[in-house]
């Protein structure tokens, strides 16, 4: 063939090889946000991950809730006439499993997104900022309901076995319920966003759980003090500033438990309503701070 | 058996960018915590001893020791740059030795010296209490930086397993059963602090001699056992 001589005219061409356009149904964007939810809900106790990745998540659920069934067959076989702790009680004693189970998932759940870079392809995706930040937030939490609000229904289920009084445990467990339900939002929210800033996951690890031990470390240190000084009024304030006395605060002020403060003097119904405003601000705080950080991740 | 190229990678690591910054928000809140509660409560040696014993060396150091004995290698072995590393004509022993002595380093400075400053504003060193802390902060970070590192090289989970035996099993079961106490290195650096101090207010459940034998073994032992494991690294993939 002459190479010198110029080609002439138009010699694309598109050729039909016989690919089949897609005509099936769309499931579109809250099919993706739901699929992405029960995903990262399964990720969550390691479900659809390896073997290994399943050993965390269910031996911390084991511990969560060998407790109460301990409990529960010491008041059956005691005949006690009430729990050996309370329904509202129990998450603040295990607490300590609970921020373990929070830093040990949040980062898997949105760090390895950030380190293998895979948030641009959700996005992507008929889904949105919001829509991943909602599905991934609701995710965890449901995680930690299920792992907070489990040992809840153990000790519901023995102490009706155990013939309690029905309406009082009822309440009780409502109001357990309500309580584990404000605790899994917070601890969701501050792993979550703490996680999202490092694509590390031993590192989102420890930043989340020294987040929460050392607040809680030196709360309760400040509280012991303060009650030392016979400063009551001071107690109430200094537990607005880590997690677990806030949660504590909620429940005693309006959930009946009885508190873990020093001295045993919850905040009043005044300082109560601080705590409340206080822990719905901070869950709204950081749905607000992950849909910030999703906007620009990675484009 | 000390490479300064290692040593400036692996601090880079650990210091690196905003890590620094966070690894220091630790120290400094516990500096802030000592502060206030100064004011609040004024100098009282209880108090101080309390502080220290309950928020700094059983909290700060461990988590510490934590971030930097898994951070010296953990990532490295993660993101399989570690490969880099290996095929250097540098022993393994003496990459394992070099990060170890970076890890002890940095653990030291991050959680001894606010021990000390945080002791110093508590009580103005009365006791020795700020100095007996400081001195069990010390040796506990050589014994958490070995141990922590050769997690680091076992496990890719080494920063959970490493938080529950730093939490659960030396605060959770320490304070529950008598007997955990014996194999925690909180206990046998408050052994060697009361040995180097001798006040009341600084006590151990271990006797020194078991005290000094345990941390040599098992700082002598990890730093030796991670050697061997990076000589056998398999790299695997992400689960």
């Amino acid at each position: 063939m002459a190479l010198d001589q110029p080609m002439t005219g138009d010699q694309t061409r598109i050729h039909d090889i016989g690919y089949r356009s897609y005509d099936g149904p769309r499931l579109g964007r809250s099919y993706a946000t739901r699929s992405l939810y029960s995903q990262s809900l399964r990720g969550a106790y390691g479900l659809g991950r390896s073997a290994k990745s399943k050993v965390l998540p269910m031996l911390l659920f084991v511990v969560m809730c060998v407790p109460a069934a301990i409990m529960v067959a010491v008041a059956v076989a005691t005949k006690a006439k009430e729990l050996p702790v309370d329904y509202t009680r129990y998450a603040i004693v295990m607490q300590a499993v609970i921020s373990l189970y929070v830093a040990s998932q949040a980062p898997q759940s949105v760090s390895r997104d950030l380190r293998f870079k895979t948030v641009p392809l959700y996005f992507s995706r008929p889904i949105e900022t919001a829509d991943y930040v909602r599905a991934k937030f609701a995710a965890l939490a449901s995680a930690m309901f299920i792992l907070t609000g489990a040992p809840l229904l153990v000790l519901y289920v023995g102490a009706l076995l155990a013939k309690l009084d029905f309406t009082d445990q009822t309440k009780g467990f409502a109001q357990g319920l309500v309580s584990v339900a404000l605790l899994s939002l917070l601890f969701a929210g501050i792993g979550l966003v703490i996680a999202a800033v490092t694509p590390r996951r031993g590192f989102g690890i420890a930043a989340v759980i020294a987040v929460l031990t050392i607040s809680y470390g030196s709360v309760t240190t400040l509280q012991a003090i303060a009650h030392a000084q016979n400063s009551t009024d001071a107690i109430a304030w200094i537990g607005l500033f880590s997690p677990v006395t806030l949660i504590d605060g909620v429940q005693s002020a309006f959930l009946g438990a009885a508190t873990n403060f020093p001295g045993g003097v919850g905040p009043s119904n005044g300082e109560g309503a601080v705590y409340v405003l206080v822990t719905l601000g901070l869950i709204a705080a950081t749905y607000g701070l992950l849909i910030r950080r999703y906007r620009k991740v990675g484009l | 058996m000390y490479d300064p190229t290692v040593a400036r990678l692996t601090y880079r690591a650990l210091l690196g960018r905003r890590r620094a910054l966070i690894l220091g928000a630790l120290p400094l809140l516990l500096i802030v915590i000592a502060v206030i509660v100064r004011g609040l409560a004024g100098a009282d040696d209880q108090t101080a001893a309390d502080l220290l014993g309950g928020l700094a060396l059983a909290t700060m150091v461990p988590i510490i020791g934590v971030i930097a004995g898994t951070g010296a290698i953990g990532p490295e072995i993660d993101d399989g740059s570690v490969v880099y590393l290996l095929s250097k004509p540098i022993k393994r022993p003496t990459i394992i030795f070099t990060k170890l002595i970076v890890a002890i380093a940095v653990t030291m400075v991050f959680s001894a010296v606010p021990t000390l400053i945080a002791g110093f504003v508590l009580n103005g060193n009365g006791q020795q209490i700020a100095v007996a802390y400081t001195v069990a902060a010390l040796v506990a970070s050589i014994a958490y930086a070995a141990l922590f590192l050769l997690l680091g090289t076992v496990s890719r989970h080494a920063v959970v397993f490493g938080l529950v035996y730093a939490l659960v099993w030396e605060a959770l079961f320490g304070s529950l059963v008598e007997g955990a106490r014996t194999l925690s290195v909180q206990q046998w650096s408050l052994a060697v602090a009361h040995e180097v101090t001798g006040g009341d207010f600084v006590v151990s459940d271990v006797s020194l001699t078991t005290a000094t034998v345990l941390l040599t073994a098992v700082t002598v032992l990890a730093t030796w056992y991670a050697g061997q494991k990076l000589r056998t690294l398999t790299l695997a993939g992400e689960e």
